[in-house]
């Protein structure tokens, strides 16, 4: 067990004018479930990578404990990867699999034996240690990549986007075993994901990458609650945070004629307009005209709530910052009287649950 | 049966077994008259042409003697142990040094990689008959001194199989997953571990494929056998070959023995044709 430090750790890929990953700095804790996040391209797998020692790293350092492991092989930095396509040996058993680590590093048989059918009843894979992968399913499969990360105890586990090949269901059930499993083991646990539902419910902390920068390191709720930034605002939280253009007035910002409160001094240097942005839940339904009017496009009827998706009166911006054309605006509604498709409504933010980013840096402003 | 489904679910079409049966027929015409020709007498085959024999197969004057005629008169015996003796090393060898080539091609960095490659495809634009002068001062007299070795004829065919080897090998090698090798990398495997416990064991379909194409190749040789082996030591090719005379004599001999000298590789052909299957790496990725 140990504690993993990215220090300044740089990749850039030969031909390629911008870094993959760039300056990346992440002090992850010893026993610490850590996820990377971002979209395809954002550098997260290649981060894991060169943890894993299977990228070269460029810039920077990366300490396992106190160890330098940049310039160290894959096997002896002491970590166990398990790959989103499993890279499950086929012509191998199941316990051959799992025990293969242990072989090449010339552990005695009875040991093998013995630790791989420990892995395999905190698995349930024991009837099926004798079995070629091709005979079990995907989420089996699935479980023999873990089997073969655990029966190592490696100091570090990295997960490369493992559930993905599940599907939905099996992914949910899986995605709460992988995290009380690691939670029991007590291993430290680099795990990479594009998908953010995954990373707030599995992760002690999510780091959000975005074209190979650090973007936020935060516990879930800190990350949902405070982003840092427009970009965290938006790709955190599903469905997704309404950004607005607003500009800026007396004691606060003006959502067509509703005031909603902002620090004065958290607005001294943000020009003349500012992003805002509204979490869908955090949205209500105006009893007179003030506030966003929107026109509902289409209901989202999911029993205790309802969501709708409508065409807002506003300039919506998307998570980039950019101007987004046809971006819908989010409302979560009362599931048991959710407006009409077509009519135009009202919606004001809850007090205190607003987010103000800087227009021009997109930064956070206040708390 | 025209309906009837085949083992894909996909119906059974009329019209590709027709084509298929046909052109099967056409291929194996010529060995069909290998054979009956085979079983005819000298001055039968000479007079009428084989399938009159198998129109009238009453009438026709049927013989095995050529087939006694061909294994005393050439001294089949002792061809087939040579033959053997230089077919399976020049199998075995071309493969070996072909599939660590290929690996270090698919899974290794090197400086000139692509350029080492292209060169190797590129030798096999070189027919080998260009080749052959070259090569027998090399070996001969003047150069190494192992002309009429069976080591030289190894060398050889170890040569001039390789490229096309090494070609196939690493074109199956990079279809196989990449995580699985990164995989092992991380498990401590070395090199020389992921190619023997890994590599190899998922490559048996292409490996197998290519010795069987190998050792066909070299069974069938005879111009490397004819020019860098001694009688005393040559292939049974070779020795056929000898039975014909310079006035066409022994031509009936000629036919009983390649049916003879046919009899391993077929064995060698159903041997592995199990192997020659893909979808062994069936399992080894997601779902």
């Amino acid at each position: 067990m140990a504690t993993v430090t990215f220090d300044n750790a740089t990749r850039q890929y030969p031909g390629n004018p911008k870094p993959s990953v760039d300056k990346l700095n992440i002090e992850i804790a010893d026993g610490e479930f850590l996820v990377l996040v971002g979209p395809s391209g954002c550098g997260k797998s290649t981060s894991l990578r060169m943890l894993a020692g299977l990228e070269e790293v460029n810039g920077g350092r990366i300490l396992i404990g106190d160890r330098d492991v940049t310039n160290l092989s894959p096997k002896d930095r002491d970590v166990a990867m398990v790959f989103q396509n499993y890279a499950l040996y086929p012509h191998m058993s199941v316990a051959d699999n799992m025990g293969f680590a242990l072989k090449i590093a010339g552990v005695d048989k009875a040991e093998i034996r013995k630790r791989v059918e420990e892995a395999a009843k905190i698995l349930d894979l024991t009837p099926y240690l004798d079995r070629k992968p091709k005979a079990l399913s995907g989420g089996q499969r699935q479980r023999v990549a873990m089997g073969r990360a655990i029966v190592r105890s490696p100091q570090v586990f990295l997960m490369d986007e493992p559930l993905s090949n599940l599907d939905a269901k099996l992914r949910v059930q899986t995605r709460t075993q992988i995290a009380s499993l690691q939670r029991r083991l007590g291993v430290t646990t680099v795990y990479v994901t594009h998908d953010q539902v995954e990373a707030m419910t599995m992760g002690d902390r999510v780091a959000v990458l975005k074209d190979g920068i650090l973007q936020q390191c935060d516990s879930p709720r800190r990350m949902y609650d405070h982003p840092a930034n427009v970009f965290v605002a938006g790709f955190i939280g599903s469905p997704a945070m309404n950004l607005m253009d607003v500009p800026v007035t007396d004691g606060g910002v003006d959502l067509h004629g509703h005031t909603v409160p902002v620090a004065r001094e958290d607005l001294t240097n943000a020009g003349k307009h500012v992003t805002l942005g509204v979490r869908p839940e955090d949205l209500e339904l105006s009893s007179d005209t003030s506030g966003i009017p929107v026109t509902v496009d289409v209901v989202e009827e999911l029993g205790a709530d309802a969501y709708i998706y409508g065409t807002a009166e506003q300039k919506l911006l998307e998570a980039t910052g950019e101007n987004a054309g046809d971006v819908p605006f989010i409302a979560r509604v009362d599931g048991r009287r959710p407006p009409e498709k077509g009519e135009k409504i009202y919606l004001k933010p809850k007090p205190g649950h607003v987010h103000v980013f800087n227009a021009e840096s997109g930064l956070r402003i206040g708390d | 049966m025209s309906r009837a489904l085949m083992k894909d679910g996909r119906p059974r079409s009329t019209f590709s077994i027709v084509t298929m049966s046909i052109l099967a027929l056409l291929w194996t015409i010529p060995t069909i008259g290998l054979l009956v020709t085979s079983f005819r007498t000298r001055d039968d085959a000479a007079s009428s042409g084989w399938w009159t024999a198998l129109f009238n197969p009453f009438s026709a004057n049927w013989t095995t003697s050529n087939y006694s005629g061909a294994w005393t008169g050439a001294d089949l015996g002792s061809g087939f142990i040579n033959s053997i003796v230089v077919a399976i090393p020049a199998t075995v060898i071309p493969i070996m040094f072909a599939a660590f080539a290929a690996y270090a091609f698919t899974f290794m960095e090197f400086p000139f990689k692509e350029f080492f490659f292209l060169l190797i495809i590129a030798v096999m634009v070189v027919p080998i008959q260009v080749a052959f002068q070259p090569m027998l001062n090399i070996l001969g007299p003047r150069g190494l001194g192992i002309s009429g070795q069976y080591i030289a004829v190894w060398l050889l065919h170890t040569g001039f199989g390789m490229p096309l080897c090494i070609y196939t090998l690493r074109n199956y090698m990079s279809t196989l997953p990449r995580s699985i090798v990164e995989s092992a990398k991380i498990d401590g495997c070395s090199h020389y571990q992921t190619f023997w416990r890994l590599v190899v064991p998922m490559s048996i379909p292409a490996i197998a494929a290519f010795a069987t194409l190998q050792f066909l190749w070299v069974w069938n040789d005879l111009l490397i056998a004819k020019l860098f082996l001694n009688s005393s030591n040559t292939t049974v090719i070779v020795k056929l070959q000898q039975l014909l005379g310079t006035q066409g004599q022994g031509a009936e001999l000629l036919t009983a023995g390649a049916f003879i000298s046919m009899i391993v590789p077929m064995l060698v052909f159903f041997a592995l044709q199990r192997f020659m299957v893909r979808g062994l790496t069936s399992g080894a990725v997601k779902g």
